[in-house]
């Protein structure tokens, strides 16, 4: 069947979610840093909910181990994760425009790179690769929007991950505490959830919608 | 009296390096930010605690 016009796709958006809320959507740009279980996760609800440009960014290569709650398929083991996540990406939401960079972040890369987007969301992994992201955009990008994850590791309750406002543009999602480090591994549901919360928080900064 | 992570402490006078030291928590995981400005980290060692400040010290952990 051949796929929607963009007519089509945006007119069934805006059923969903509004005219005003649709077209805030629709002009939106964020940049989604990591694209593993929190990043792949976060860029496709934003995309699906009709954001009109992303950004996504990875280093890695999809790797077997991903698959339990990272949004690749096994045919796509040791793609790129930008590009394969594009591939996805453009199959789901044909008309957003989406930008993918297979590249390492660093202090010396991410404000040049990350200028495209009004909202940055760190999906890293490591711990310190986070503290850098957010360090870097809230001591050098003080207008960007930041939406940052930490703890989801390991089976603990739903309930306990929350999204709080640090500062007027900093929010910061997860329990805060449950560490892949100390020997528990991510599933699938409760990194979901932790993603969910990111792409949430993303969606109501874009609606205008600031409160926790 | 300082208000970190909503607690109040007594950390007047200590510089950010030294109330993460007094917390255990190592300077490469944290965003330390006082009275809604984020501290760069150059200046950890010579930004001091005022009475009154409010601090958020965010702690990382890994997963993703």
């Amino acid at each position: 069947m051949p796929i929607p016009s963009r007519e089509e796709m945006y007119s069934a958006l805006e059923e969903r979610h509004g005219t005003e809320l649709q077209k805030k959507l629709d002009s939106a740009s964020v940049a989604v840093c990591g694209l593993g279980g929190l990043g792949s996760n976060i860029a496709i609800a934003l995309a699906r909910a009709g954001v009109g440009y992303l950004h996504i960014i990875d280093f890695d290569r999809v790797d077997i181990s991903n698959l339990n709650r990272q949004q690749y398929f096994p045919e796509q083991l040791g793609e790129p994760k930008s590009e394969a996540m594009k591939d996805t990406l453009e199959r789901l939401a044909p008309y957003c425009h989406i930008k993918a960079d297979n590249i390492k972040l660093s202090e010396d890369n991410i404000p040049a790179l990350l200028s495209d987007a009004d909202i940055i969301v760190e999906a890293f992994d490591k711990a310190d690769q986070k503290a850098m992201l957010v360090n870097c955009v809230l001591e050098n990008m003080p207008d960007k929007y930041l939406v940052s994850g930490s703890g989801m590791a390991g089976i603990a309750p739903s309930n306990i991950i929350t999204t709080k406002r640090i500062t007027k543009r900093f929010y910061l999602c997860g329990d805060g505490v449950s560490d892949v480090d100390d020997g528990m591994g991510l599933v699938s549901s409760r990194v979901l959830i932790c993603a969910g919360h990111q792409a949430h928080a993303v969606i109501r900064i874009i609606a205008g919608e600031f409160d926790i | 009296m300082v208000k970190i992570n909503g607690e109040l402490l007594e950390k007047d006078g200590k510089t950010v390096t030294e109330m993460l030291a007094d917390m255990e928590i190592s300077g490469q995981r944290v965003a330390v930010e006082i009275n809604e400005e984020i501290v760069p980290k150059a200046k950890y060692d010579e930004t001091i605690l005022k009475d009154g400040d409010r601090v958020e010290v965010v702690r990382f952990v890994g997963g993703g």
